[in-house]
């Protein structure tokens, strides 16, 4: 029974204000870099100039010499520090390549910022100062930038693997042997589409931040990181390092966001933690914004082959796909797992026979290494078969939203099994697709169109479509297990009744701009009837709550909030016990509403969970054999991803003879089920839908020949400001998740997801009509003006 | 060199190496760490702070040059712990998430208001061109910015 069905939700679906705020607007709340640590040495790292050379030599011996510097480490000095390389915790495949990584190069250099010297000082000034004295010498090899040149394996990046690839993960679904092929062979209509996701840089606007602080005797370490995953990094900083795990403990202060770039264990983190332990020393770091575009990860950057069959009437029949993954030049926390994450979305939101046939391959370049990115693989995903979707469309000559109805898994058919096994949890996406289509006007704006874009015009009207799944809420252990990752995909939450019925919630999720602390509040007022403001949420401290998996994959609510209702639950179980005991009755007679325990049939015979609190403290008098305190911990593992989904549409109008667009209104529709907080929400959707956006428009990590990052600043990384976005009209379905008693799916990425490829298919929608069927991301208005007069010829 | 600045309605002073920057100087010598550095290019904005009741980027004026001046950081924002209208419309409006352009962001927010109280929302996003935001989109920080001018 979910919570919606049992009764009246009070708090829950309630606009609450964000309890982060106060702190955040007055300046008040610590990022990691805020930390006051007295006696603290400063790390730089000096990074590689090349993307692909050997070192020859290292001369530190000026560097050393400068005033505040305490020491300088080459790779190779720092070698027995390390208890094994840095982890790579998806091997997607038995036989995947996976070079050694460690935080410091030693013979060899692979991507322009890969470490190679450390250096300590008394101040940051100095330990910037020093890099520059540092004499590298380098023997400079080619670089391998392209991905489909690298799998040619013309130059070979790691010697030891013998080639470029990494990996060819293959999911071939058939009904019966060989129906992919039939089903191409008999298609009425096929099209063939190669799409590239280029290269993104996160950017999320606080740089990374680490301290690592020696606690006295003993050996323990605090570490502060601005980062997403305080529990993965505390057990990867142990194993790597080589450190008994207890003596490990990770906080994350607060973080200025994170969009999986510090879904990570990067190299000064260990640093950091390496030389406080050789020193006996506070260690600590600061990214400068040209470092962060070059040593932490990049997003996307995927070559991908899409071929889709359809019967006459459009109907799918058949999906085949072929995707090159680029890994750069080593494999991080889950690089290889992020095409994989995509693998099962190819099919988009339509109901397709068993006829799926999916290849990934995985390749090394000598570039800065990829993983986890706002939507990591489903965005990729989901352009490719949208934007197909629309070939298909333009192939048929029919308009792409009778195509997306004809193809629609269809309400009465949830829950859904998928051809991959995967059961689609609860949807409805024509009511989410015609809700789009109404608030964007689609037949008034075709109509408007067909006036407007005749032969000579100067600005084209467009609009374009996307209709999504997200598999989100990461996720159910078993299958993770069967997807290789290298951990489950529970979250655990405690919920403690103080003595004075002030309540903690500790949480294993760790929000870097969430709102957690808000929307956790929230659902234990509404489960256990205290009001939100006597309830404190503790998070992102392993010794505080030291069971978690973090935040990341649209997972925190759906497996870490319904974590805390769980715990709730025991906590009103035990409380009950007491309460029945108190008013001596069977626990059985008692009903619980609005934090007050009721005999049924008899409401003044009654006890607030507030009082049942302190006799829980006291143990004065509880039931024989019952423990004292009023806390528990609940640990819950997903019966199944949660399936947000909805359609997102978007009107551009296009000058022909500048090639500049505007998007004059975007439209976004989301279902994620129950909404605990709808302003949350609606930020979240706002922020995602900007980012999809501007990888369509705007964003892209670019190398020259030479593996140079020529973007590594945000005067040349064109993140958008407020005047080059639209505002984002939303709107929500509420299909509530059938697999949790909250009823609730993940909202964090649906923005990224929908929004690229609904901005791409506006803008060939418009320019449809001069023939441009292709739109590369990003949709400059240079590469827009380009498109236009290659069609011209 | 010495420099003497009035922040946040104080008087400081402090010894500084010529190339110290604003921001270092707010930060490091005055721990005033609500002003962010979120870029080496003077291309985010999460430093702005008012120098003399102007918006300005911290990070692209030495300290030296601010010697004299007065100087208002987000810690100087909040009268009698009542926060200023624009961080309350902020709030309000779900105008941040990570919060880490905030400052900034609230600081060039007030510095437009100053200079046209009654913007557009043209004129906002235009007027906020110079602070970038990763997490909100801009939509609910044009609201904020809307609601405080109308306070």
């Amino acid at each position: 029974m979910t919570m919606t069905e049992n009764r009246t939700n009070t708090v829950i679906g309630t606009r609450m204000l964000r309890r982060e705020d106060p702190a955040l607007l007055t300046g008040e709340g610590k990022y990691t870099n805020d930390l006051n640590i007295p006696g603290s040495l400063h790390l730089a790292v000096l990074r590689s100039p090349y993307a692909h050379a050997k070192i020859i030599s290292i001369d530190t011996s000026a560097a050393k010499a400068l005033p505040g510097v305490i020491a300088v480490y080459t790779g190779a000095e720092l070698a027995s520090e390390w208890a094994g390389p840095m982890p790579c915790a998806w091997p997607v495949t038995p036989d995947m390549k996976n070079p050694a990584h460690y935080p410091l190069a030693v013979s060899k250099v692979c991507y322009v910022g890969d470490g190679v010297v450390a250096i300590l000082a008394t101040n940051e000034t100095a330990s910037r100062d020093a890099l520059d004295l540092v004499d590298v010498q380098y023997e400079p090899l080619k670089a391998v930038v392209d991905v489909e040149e690298a799998l040619k394996d013309n130059i070979v990046i790691h010697d030891e693997l013998g080639t470029n690839k990494s990996y060819t993960w293959p999911l071939l679904v058939e009904e019966t042997p060989g129906c992919v092929e039939e089903a191409f062979k008999k298609a009425k209509y096929t099209v063939s589409e190669r799409y590239v996701q280029q290269r993104l840089l996160p950017m999320a606007m606080e740089p990374r931040a680490v301290a690592a602080v020696p606690q006295p005797f003993g050996g323990d370490i605090t570490l502060y990181s601005s980062t997403q995953v305080p529990h993965i990094l505390k057990v990867m900083t142990a194993l790597t390092l080589g450190i008994p795990e207890h003596q490990v403990r990770v906080v994350a202060p607060s973080v200025g966001g994170g969009f999986g770039s510090k879904l990570n264990v990067y190299a000064e983190e260990l640093l950091c933690v390496a030389l406080s332990r050789k020193h006996k020393l506070p260690v600590r770091w600061v990214e400068e914004r040209t470092e962060n575009s070059q040593a932490t990860i990049h997003g996307r950057g995927q070559v991908q082959y899409v071929e889709l069959a359809a019967d006459e009437q459009g109907k799918l029949t058949a999906v085949r796909v072929r995707i090159i993954g680029d890994m750069g030049a080593y494999l991080q926390l889950v690089t290889p797992g992020i095409p994989i994450l995509g693998a099962f979305l190819y099919a988009g939101v339509y109901d397709i026979p068993k006829a799926y046939d999916f290849i990934c391959t995985g390749v090394f370049t000598t570039l800065t290494p990829t993983d986890a990115y706002r939507g990591a693989g489903r965005p990729e995903a989901t352009y490719a078969i949208e934007c197909a979707m629309d070939a298909l469309a333009r192939e048929m000559k029919i308009d792409p939203f009778e195509l997306r109805k004809r193809n629609f898994i269809q309400k009465e058919q949830f829950p859904y099994t998928a051809f991959s096994g995967l059961t689609y949890d609860s949807g409805d996406h024509l009511l989410a697709a015609d809700k789009a289509a109404g608030i964007a006007d689609y037949a008034g704006i075709r109509a408007k169109q067909a006036k407007q874009n005749v032969p000579g015009a100067t600005k084209l009207l467009g609009i374009g479509m996307s209709s999504y799944f997200e598999m989100c809420g990461l996720a159910p252990s078993r299958v993770l297990a069967s997807l290789n990752y290298g951990a489950g995909g529970w979250e655990a939450a405690t919920v403690r009744v103080l003595p004075t019925a002030k309540v903690q919630v500790v949480t294993g999720t760790s929000p870097h701009g969430q709102g957690h602390e808000t929307s956790w509040a929230m659902i234990a007022s509404e489960k256990l009837g205290i009001p939100p403001e006597d309830i404190d949420v503790l998070h992102s401290d392993t010794a505080i709550a030291p069971l978690g998996l973090d935040t990341y994959g649209s997972r925190s609510l759906p497996v870490g909030g319904v974590a805390v209702a769980g715990a709730c639950d025991k906590v009103i179980d035990k409380a009950k016990l007491i309460a029945a005991h108190q008013l001596e009755c069977s626990a059985d007679d008692l009903e619980f509403a609005g934090g007050i325990f009721s005999v049924k049939g008899s409401p003044d015979r009654a006890v607030p969970i507030a009082a049942l609190a302190f006799a829980a403290f006291t143990a004065h008098n509880l039931p024989d054999g019952l423990e004292p305190n009023l806390e528990a911990q609940y640990t819950y593992d997903p019966p199944n991803f949660s399936w947000p989904f909805g359609t997102h549409m978007a009107i551009v109008e296009i000058d022909v003879e500048t090639g500049k667009i505007e998007v004059l209104k975007y439209v976004a529709v989301d279902d994620c089920g129950v909404q605990i907080n709808p302003l949350i929400v609606e930020g979240q959707v706002h922020g995602g839908v900007i980012q999809g956006l501007a990888q369509a428009l705007f964003e892209e990590a670019v190398y020259d020949e030479d593996g140079n990052l020529k973007t590594t600043t945000l005067a040349e990384y064109l993140v958008p400001a407020a005047c080059d976005v639209p505002p984002v009209t939303t709107a929500h379905t509420v299909t509530p998740s059938p697999t949790n008693q909250l009823g609730v799916k993940g909202i964090g990425e649906a923005g990224t997801i929908g929004a690229a490829p609904t901005i791409i298919n506006a803008i060939i929608d418009a320019l449809s009509s001069l023939g441009v069927k292709h739109m590369p991301m990003p949709a400059s208005p240079q590469t827009v003006w380009r498109a236009i007069q290659s069609a011209k010829k | 060199m010495k420099v003497s600045i009035t922040v946040n309605g104080t008087a400081t002073e402090s010894d500084v190496e010529p190339r110290t920057l604003l921001v270092h100087y707010l930060r490091e010598h005055l721990d005033l760490t609500g002003t962010n550095v979120g870029c080496d290019t003077s291309s985010c904005g999460a430093c702005t702070v008012h120098l003399n009741g102007e918006a300005v980027k911290s990070c692209t004026i030495l300290a030296v040059q601010a010697d004299g001046t007065s100087v208002k950081t987000i810690e100087g924002m909040s009268t009698n712990g009542e926060m200023h209208p624009m961080q309350q419309a902020f709030m309000e409006n779900h105008g941040l998430q990570c919060g880490y352009c905030t400052p900034g962001m609230v600081m060039a927010a007030v510095g437009l208001l100053n200079e046209n109280p009654n913007p557009t929302e043209d004129e906002v996003r235009f007027g906020l061109e110079g602070n970038l935001c990763r997490c909100t989109g801009y939509h609910n920080i044009v609201k904020s910015v809307l609601a405080a001018a109308k306070k």
